[in-house]
């Protein structure tokens, strides 16, 4: 052991000790880096047909890339990139997508809040039909929301897009979240109310502070979702240009450019870019001892 | 052109729209969000003190009760009414619609692979996300590791199509093979005849559920490692001292622990098996036997121009959620009842 390690507060095991703790836990490293390499084979797939040119992704496969002659091509994310309104419809994508995350969130982390901690008559029932609500197909509900939208003058703007989106996302987002709130240990909101907290306060200092891993894990979902729709933008928003987001976009120079579809490789990576920053950036929430300290011993 | 003849003041009128529209985007709609329930404990103050109880808790739901009513409740509604009429929904037809979900011969293949949607697909997609997120949870390299996993949930679906289908890629024997499987096996396994993963019923739905695993297993992952770091550290800590080995403490503490998390996550995996949709539109369309009952009622709702069937086959699917709803319920009143 060095001494720079040994006037750490707390020692952390001596080399040949981790390396042993290391080997048996071997069977555990072996299973898990197997499962992610598994996993990452049609992703490392895609990644590599993005970079080659479509003749040889429609007639070889993508490992063939790593023999000679080494064929690479940055052509197909130039032309997504170039295409014409990308830029804007980035932006179009966030506004569409952070609203869309938030409203929903918040008004189900409320109804979740009143379904877990507050009683009142026919709770149950009506949590019963909030969540069955789940199962009722986007589909179905275009039609009748279109011509409604159009009589409020809402089609084609974003608040149409983000209450479509709100209405779509609460069913999972109560449920997800009246199952954390209701985990949640009772003494802990008891002593909050005795101390004369209001139902506000407390949700806001409490129960929304230690549901943050759960809340994270809503938000991202929620956003992906919202980021990678190409439905409801395209019936609402009804194909407006100044309000396309990026999935409208792709699909529209897809479809006018025929069969191109070898430009979907490189939009998926490009379009995947941010959900995966949201991912990581929200990933610090998710730690252990959220709720250390809240409740005594 | 008239873009062409667009002057710099309505460019700059342009750009002001953004930057207000970012403004509301980021401060506006949450603020007004959040300043409801506020708003409500105000108004709540002016009530008589009895009634505050009674009232609060339909205050609180109301934002998320009047949306759901507007977008699902109201179109579900409609969408039963109009299961009872004819392809243009104006003549009363009665059950014709029923009967020939129970009877025409697509329907039933339909109904069948989700049965098998519904075997396979949720009991392994839940299990390999329990699995890795509590294995995960024990290394260092702990996100890198969920990243994997959670990046297909970024792809969008018709890219996932689009590898998946250069994953199950045939060519006849003798070809060089471009699908990944098919080159793997027959680089490993001596006489592996290449095999049409895609075309082959029965099995060819289990080729597709593969797919939707891969997928799915990242959102499993996801909430359930949310409930895993929800359970006390020293909970832990305390059966391996009192020498529990690895698997006791999996068994005993974190299963149970994360019961109710577990019980979500199979529901929603559940109704998403029953509302399979998504990869079959875009791998099969539903050809070779790998029909379900989503994809059928886009068919008959586009394609076709037939709602009533369309509406018929959403009240199937709607109906066949309340037993899973119900087995949730009991759930949810156990644990009131633990804590």
């Amino acid at each position: 052991m060095s001494k720079a390690t040994s006037v750490r507060p707390r020692p952390p095991a001596s080399v040949p000790a981790r390396m042993l703790a290391l080997l048996q836990r071997g069977p555990l490293h072996i299973v898990i880096i197997f499962i992610a390499l598994v996993w990452m084979v049609p992703t490392v797939g895609l990644l590599v047909s993005s970079f080659r040119p479509p003749h040889l992704v429609a007639t070889t496969g993508w490992w063939t890339a790593f023999k000679p002659p080494f064929v690479f091509t940055l052509e197909n994310y130039y032309r997504v990139l170039t295409t014409n309104n990308m830029g804007p419809s980035f932006i179009n994508s966030l506004f569409v997508s952070i609203p869309a995350t938030v409203i929903p969130i918040l008004i189900a982390a409320f109804a979740a809040y009143a379904f877990a901690w507050m009683p009142f008559r026919g709770r149950d029932a009506l949590f019963l039909i909030v969540v069955g609500l789940q199962v009722v197909p986007l589909q179905m509900t275009l039609i009748p929301i279109l011509r409604l939208f159009t009589d409020l003058g809402l089609t084609g703007t974003f608040p149409a897009i983000w209450l479509a989106h709100t209405g779509y996302g609460l069913p999972l987002a109560i449920y997800l979240l009246r199952n954390f709130f209701g985990s949640l240990p009772r003494e802990m909101l008891e002593a909050s109310f005795i101390d004369g907290a209001s139902p506000v306060t407390t949700f806001f200092r409490l129960v929304l502070p230690t549901s943050v891993p759960a809340l994270a894990s809503l938000a991202i979902f929620q956003f992906l979702w919202v980021w990678n729709d190409l439905l409801v933008a395209l019936i609402y928003l009804g194909g407006q240009r100044s309000v396309a987001p990026m999935t409208v976009t792709v699909s529209n120079l897809v479809n006018s450019y025929g069969q191109d579809w070898q430009l979907l490789t490189a939009a998926a990576f490009i379009s995947m870019l941010l959900p995966m920053i949201v991912f990581f950036s929200l990933q610090q929430y998710f730690v252990r001892g959220i709720l250390a300290g809240s409740v005594k011993g | 052109m008239a873009w062409r003849y667009r002057t710099a003041l309505q460019m700059e009128a342009t750009a002001m729209e953004r930057l207000l529209m970012a403004i509301v985007v980021l401060v506006g709609v949450p603020a007004i969000v959040g300043g409801y329930v506020v708003l409500v404990e105000k108004l709540l103050g002016l009530t008589p003190e009895r009634a505050r109880a009674s009232i609060r808790p339909w205050l609180w739901l109301a934002p998320a009760v009047t949306l759901l009513t507007v977008f699902l409740v109201y179109p579900a509604l409609r969408t039963a009414l109009l299961s009872f009429y004819d392809a243009s929904s104006t003549r009363f037809v009665g059950l014709a619609n029923y009967v020939y979900i129970f009877t025409d011969k697509v329907m039933l293949m339909a109904l069948r692979n989700n049965v098998i949607w519904l075997v396979f697909f949720t009991p392994i997609t839940v299990t390999l996300g329990l699995l890795i997120a509590v294995l995960a949870d024990r290394v260092p390299y702990e996100s890198a590791i969920k990243a994997i996993i959670f990046l297909p949930m970024a792809i969008s679906f018709v890219a996932a199509a689009v590898i998946w289908r250069f994953m199950y890629a045939f060519r006849p024997l003798g070809m060089e093979q471009m699908g990944t499987l098919n080159a793997l096996f027959m680089a490993t396994v001596p006489g592996f005849q290449p095999q049409t993963w895609l075309t082959n019923p029965p099995w060819n739905n289990l080729a597709l559920i593969v797919v939707a695993v891969w997928v799915w297993a990242g959102f499993c992952m996801v909430v359930l490692s949310a409930g895993l770091k929800g359970i006390p550290r020293e909970l832990l800590e305390a059966a391996r001292v009192d020498g529990a080995n690895e698997w006791q403490v999996f068994r005993r503490i974190t299963v149970p622990m994360l019961g109710p998390t577990i019980s979500v996550v199979t529901t929603t995996m559940l109704i998403f098996a029953l509302k399979a949709f998504d990869i079959v539109y875009a791998m099969t369309n539903g050809n070779f036997d790998t029909e379900v009952i989503a994809n059928r009622m886009y068919k008959e709702m586009f394609n076709f121009r037939s709602f009533g069937r369309a509406s018929a086959i959403a009240v199937v699917l709607l109906v066949a959620i309340i037993p899973i709803m119900v087995v949730n319920i009991r759930r949810f009143r156990q644990q009131e009842e633990m804590r």
